[in-house]
């Protein structure tokens, strides 16, 4: 079944976004919303399964036949949306072989949604997914703060001790021989000194 | 349902025509900003500093200061 689902990644970007999402956060109520949300792309993309592809069993899909998919850069699909036609479909379809200003409004539209699923701004509708995937991210980020600053000052200290040339000391040494070996004396560092009165400028 | 037919061709050229001048002219102005604003005050710098720098003068008290190897400081 999960293979199923990887196969059809090219036709539901959403629904396998979803299941990677699943995979990684298995974490209490975040994995509850997305398997809630991965469970109604399942089930949609069920419906749209057993309407149309008859001749198939129910799971498994033939790949070795044309495909219908909704694709923005596919503007005319490999098969149409509907395969199995009922009379007044077949019907349309006669009358769509003679000229099409005899056909109404509603007899265009519907021939449309015979031959196409979604329209074009129905594609490129936008889901909601970012918020998922920010709020995601947050959590994470808390997670991982509140582990490692925890780790940080209250268990094991993960840094090894400072190195020695951290100090005050010797800090105030080394500035003392960096502004002695007049370093960047033009545009930097010894030119914000100022060598007659012993100060910083 | 009668539309106005889309451009369906010339899209790349109307592009171009739009944003190459602006994108060169953006870049020149970034170039001449870069110019005088870091690269001429830099070189204003670099000449003021030598301007009246005495060299002997400024060895004498890095020598002094006892940073270099070669040469001890003054009077040791």
């Amino acid at each position: 079944m999960w293979t199923h689902i990887l196969l059809k990644d090219k036709y539901c970007s959403v629904s396998s976004s979803l299941v990677f999402q699943m995979l990684h956060l298995t974490k209490g109520c975040v994995g509850c919303l997305l398997s809630r949300r991965a469970v109604l792309a399942l089930t949609n993309s069920g419906a749209r399964m057993s309407s149309h592809d008859h001749h198939e069993v129910s799971n498994n899909l033939d790949m070795s036949q044309p495909m219908y998919s909704d694709r923005l850069d596919t503007p005319l699909p490999d098969r149409p949306w509907k395969d199995v036609l009922d009379s007044t479909d077949k019907s349309l379809k006669q009358n769509e072989k003679g000229p099409w200003t005899a056909l109404s409004k509603e007899e265009k539209i519907t021939l449309y949604r015979l031959k196409f699923n979604h329209t074009y701004p129905e594609m490129k509708r936008p889901s909601h997914e970012w918020k998922t995937v920010i709020g995601g991210m947050f959590i994470l980020f808390g997670i991982t703060g509140l582990l490692s600053l925890n780790l940080l000052f209250f268990f094991s200290c993960v840094y090894p001790p400072q190195p020695h040339t951290f100090g005050e000391e010797w800090q105030a040494k080394q500035i003392q021989r960096m502004l002695d070996m007049r370093i960047n004396p033009i545009e930097g560092f010894s030119a914000q000194w100022d060598y007659k009165n012993k100060q910083w400028k | 349902m009668s539309l106005a037919k889309p451009a369906m061709r010339g899209l790349l050229g109307k592009r171009l025509r739009f944003h190459l001048p602006i994108a060169f002219a953006l870049s020149l102005v970034a170039a001449a900003a870069f110019k005088y604003g870091v690269t001429e005050p830099r070189k204003q710098a670099y000449a003021d500093f030598y301007k009246q720098y005495d060299t002997t003068k400024e060895f004498n008290n890095m020598r002094d200061a006892g940073v270099f190897e070669s040469v001890r400081p003054t009077g040791e």
